[in-house]
């Protein structure tokens, strides 16, 4: 296919790509390569970015100045990061990325379908969780337009006031700065959730734990609902826990763009919203991803409630029982024999 | 646990001779560092044990070296001390069934007395009545010489399988261990091989749903040769392989299947229907291996350094090792061997029938064992005297009151422990054996709170949810009350179960843990099962619709 352009599709990359596309770009690329079904869409690349800015630098230097700022000088920050913002912001695009991103957009959405625009830094990484926080997302777009506006609000949202003072305080290069762009079709789930691939209170390893409810995935992440809960043996297929909770509420997408709450019908309050067949396909799924990257994952999924089946959203290495590896239970013995003495020579 | 019924006088023998073999065991033998043997006490027919834990360190470093030098001698050498077992155990078996027939003739046989004999008939009785009972104390011995070990060695790789997956249920790990082609298997496995020869001779049409074992059997004579035959491999397959009792072994009234064909039988017209429907009824051995070795490959896997693997791999390959011995025991030992015991007690019983000391050579069981000794020899005395026994004067009335007590306390339920409870329970037999662990005493000191739930716990031995009617079994003889899709609700159950397994929908036992020969047979049907309730027979009416949650070990009554 020649060099890369601005725009690549998911099915094209993977996580080795990460330096152009991003964390999350990667990841989904890399889900679709381990087999996994994902919601289409592509990734605008940071080559996109880094022109876009060479664009804005022609009317004032901006790399130079991020990095001429004192992490402790909250005013002078937050002076600067306004200024920029809106500089992004208003900047025209590149024709060049104005057009890749149109054709993609078209492309994507040859029949009307909503899309989200979310920030895929490079930095991004699992075990800075806490930075992949701070850039935008932008869920339920319904139109080219606002699309291409909210690509300019992610690259932006590199120069908040938060991102700032953490990449100061950290002492990042601005040079190494650069953001993809993930633009991907919503889910209109039944239901949705995310899921661990290890037990989150016990660290676990032969079990996943499910979370879900009826709805967007959006209302479980941000804890409106009080999801219902099962816990799978991994290996056995046992569901061993199923908590089933009272769901009064439900995010639905509007037809204006957005999201809304809604009563959920009364007869499905207290009903599980995941049959058991749809929980064992979410178990294949979650080792399949465990297996490819060869670590615990925490994964966002959901279900179309257009039959589209069960898409994964997200997955990200789990970080809290990853961190704090144990000592072993065991450790070979010379002596195999000696293992009895755990049960024969009493509590110690 | 293992006796939850009040116990006639005489069946407490087994009582003192499987304590007496397990103390030797753990005390004096192999020196287990922690405890010594196993008390018990036996309070209105029920036997109720208690640990005798050693606590003091000095004591334990003590105990320990001796244990080493023992217990992994036994470890290290296990086949062929194994495969000694075994040719001693089949030797007992052989001892018993050359026992003499017992004979108290009028006048001592001629023959006895051309040949010089010089022993009289009347004393054989109390050899063989001394032979009996040596050889099943004896056997209680061999019971034990390997169990605490084989079970020590099996809760190491579960205690590592719970260390390392916390969430991992009792019965994967018990699936992990479990052998394919255990003794265990073996009685059902006759039972299909019969079902296959009755289609290949044309006589499957005898074999009726409901039928008496007396019908069929005239049935199959009537046909001739074809019946002859089939009636012949019948022959082949009960020795030794209908050596089995329906109970656990610890009941004189548990008959074999050898004793009483109906459990036997009551599994053949099934699986005649399913070969005729096509269905090949060959344990799929292969595929049940692989299944095991993929689950244990699996798990591997999963933890989290090569280490880890090591030691998992060092556990599992003794769980291995010894298990065939826990699984094959009791086979030889509380089934075949038990069996021959209690028929060989009860040719005494009628011949004291027949000398007027009970109503019926059943009744033999409601005397001791030193009181049957006494018998034994009253009636020896009276033989070479000429005078009456004493024994029809004073038996009755002692039998007749045993019976009413009997009757008494099994219409009351006794609690599952008594005593003090214990700050915490470590000793190793008592939870091997018996799975009694702080959390079994917990939930025994909270059921009377939770009596009027409609709830019952107990271990989940084969995971699965199933709802229908119960069918509550308290006998052997009820089994043939149990209709396609019931509920199995019974005190005990056990491999010798497994024909009717096929007919059920799942099962509930009062007794019995997820390494208990029924979760294994209950696993290996997909039954879902849940064991060791404590109660399940006597708080679930027949009938009544229940749901089996096997995976959880919860019982709901629904109505």
């Amino acid at each position: 296919m020649g060099s890369p352009g601005n725009v690549s599709w998911f099915s094209d990359i993977g996580l080795s790509d990460r330096p152009d596309v991003g964390g999350k770009g990667g990841s989904l690329g890399e889900l679709l390569r381990a087999g996994i079904a994902v919601p289409p869409g592509f990734v605008v690349r940071t080559q996109a970015f880094e022109s876009f800015l060479e664009v804005v630098e022609r009317t004032s230097p901006i790399r130079t100045r991020v990095e001429s700022l004192s992490p402790d000088d909250l005013e002078a920050v937050t002076v600067c990061s306004k200024a920029l913002r809106a500089q992004l912001e208003e900047t025209a695009l590149p024709h060049s990325v104005t057009d890749e991103v149109a054709a993609a957009y078209a492309q994507l959405c040859s029949s009307p379908t909503a899309v989200a625009v979310r920030s895929s830094a490079t930095t991004e990484d699992a075990s800075d969780a806490s930075f992949a926080g701070l850039q935008d997302t932008y869920l339920w777009l319904n139109s080219r337009d606002e699309t291409l506006r909210r690509l300019r609000s992610c690259w932006a949202s590199l120069y908040s006031v938060e991102s700032i003072c953490y990449r100061r305080r950290h002492g990042f290069p601005e040079a190494s700065v650069a953001m993809a762009v993930v633009v991907q079709t919503m889910v209109d789930a039944r239901c949705a959730g995310v899921m661990f691939t290890r037990s989150p209170t016990t660290g676990d390893r032969s079990v996943i734990t499910i979370e879900g409810a009826w709805g967007l995935g959006s209302a479980v992440v941000g804890g409106e609902v009080t999801p219902d809960r099962w816990v799978i043996g991994k290996i056995t297929g046992e569901i061993s826990v199923r908590d089933i909770s009272e769901k009064k509420i439900k995010h639905v997408p509007l037809s204006a763009g957005g999201v809304e709450a809604i009563p959920v019908e009364p007869e499905l309050v207290q009903a599980a919203c995941m049959s058991d067949a749809e929980l064992q396909t979410l178990r294949d799924l979650a080792r399949k991803v465990e297996r490819h990257y060869g670590r615990s994952q925490d994964i966002e999924w959901a279900v179309d409630r257009h039959g589209g089946g069960i898409l994964l959203l997200q997955s990200r290495p789990e970080t809290v029982w990853s961190k704090r590896e144990s000592a072993p239970v065991a450790r070979a013995a010379e002596n195999p024999l000696s293992h009895v003495m755990s049960i024969f020579g009493g509590r110690r | 646990m293992h006796f939850p019924e009040p116990m006639s006088a005489f069946d407490m023998v087994t009582a003192e001779a499987a304590y007496c073999a397990l103390g030797s065991s753990s005390t004096r033998v192999h020196c287990i560092p922690t405890t010594l043997g196993i008390d018990h006490r036996i309070i209105n027919g029920r036997v109720y044990i208690g640990g005798n834990a050693v606590t003091d360190p000095a004591e334990i470093a003590r105990r320990t070296v001796e244990f080493q030098k023992r217990a992994f001698y036994y470890y290290e050498n296990w086949e062929r001390l194994y495969a000694q077992w075994r040719e001693k155990m089949l030797a007992l078996i052989h001892d018993a069934r050359a026992l003499p027939e017992l004979a108290l003739p009028e006048f001592e046989p001629l023959e006895h007395v051309h040949a010089g004999r010089g022993v009289a008939s009347n004393h054989y009785l109390l050899e063989t009545y001394q032979k009996t009972l040596e050889g099943y104390f004896r056997m209680w011995h061999h019971h034990f010489e390997f169990l605490l070990l084989g079970y020590g060695a099996y809760l190491t790789f579960f205690g590592f399988c719970k260390g390392a997956f916390p969430q991992i249920s009792d019965q994967t790990v018990a699936r992990m261990v479990a052998g394919i082609e255990a003794e265990i298997f073996r009685p059902d496995e006759e039972l299909r091989r019969l079902a296959r020869c009755a289609v290949d001779l044309g006589v499957d049409a005898q074999f009726q749903e409901g039928l008496s074992v007396q019908a069929v059997i005239d049935s199959l004579q009537q046909t001739g040769e074809p019946g002859r035959a089939w009636l012949g491999e019948l022959e082949t397959s009960r020795e030794p392989w209908f050596n089995i009792n329906v109970g656990d072994g610890f009941y004189h009234y548990h008959r074999s299947w050898n004793d009483d064909l109906s459990m036997a039988f009551a599994g053949l017209p099934g699986y005649i229907s399913r070969l005729k429907a096509g269905e090949s009824l060959e344990r799929p051995v292969e595929k049940l291996q692989a299944e095991r070795r993929q689950l244990i490959e699996d798990y591997r896997e999963l933890l989290s350094s090569d280490e880890e693997r090591a030691a998992y791999d060092q556990m599992i390959t003794l769980a291995h090792r010894v298990f065939p011995y826990v699984e094959g025991h009791k086979f030889y030992c509380e089934h075949w061997y038990t069996n021959l015991f209690f028929n060989k007690i009860r040719e005494f019983g009628a011949l004291l029938a027949a000398h007027g000391f009970f109503a019926n050579q059943e009744d033999v069981f409601h005397l001791t064992h030193y009181e049957l000794e006494a018998a034994i020899i009253d009636l020896m005395t009276s033989w070479s005297n000429g005078s009456p026994p004493r024994g029809p004067e004073r038996w009755p009335e002692i039998v007749a009151q045993r019976k009413a007590a009997i009757a008494e306390w099994s219409k009351h339920d006794m609690p599952p422990a008594l005593g003090p409870v214990p700050d915490v329970i470590d000793d190793p037999a008592i939870v091997m054996l018996w799975g009694i662990t702080s959390e079994t005493l917990d939930t025994w000191l909270n059921a009377g709170s939770e009596a009027a739930g409609n709830e019952i716990r107990g271990f989940a031995a084969s995971s699965g949810v199933v709802e229908g009617p119960a069918c509550v079994v308290r006998s052997v003889e009820e089994i043939v009350r149990l209709r396609q899709g019931d509920i199995l609700v019974c005190q005990v159950t056990n491999p010798t179960w497994a024909p009717i397994f096929q007919k059920i929908a799942g099962a509930v036992s009062d007794i019995g843990g997820s390494m208990s020969h029924a979760a294994i047979v209950a696993r290996e049907y997909s039954l879902p099962a849940v064991v060791g309730t404590g109660t399940a027979t006597s708080r679930i009416k027949d009938g009544q619709r229940i749901r089996v949650d096997g995976g959880r070990g919860i019982v709901t009554i629904l109505q």
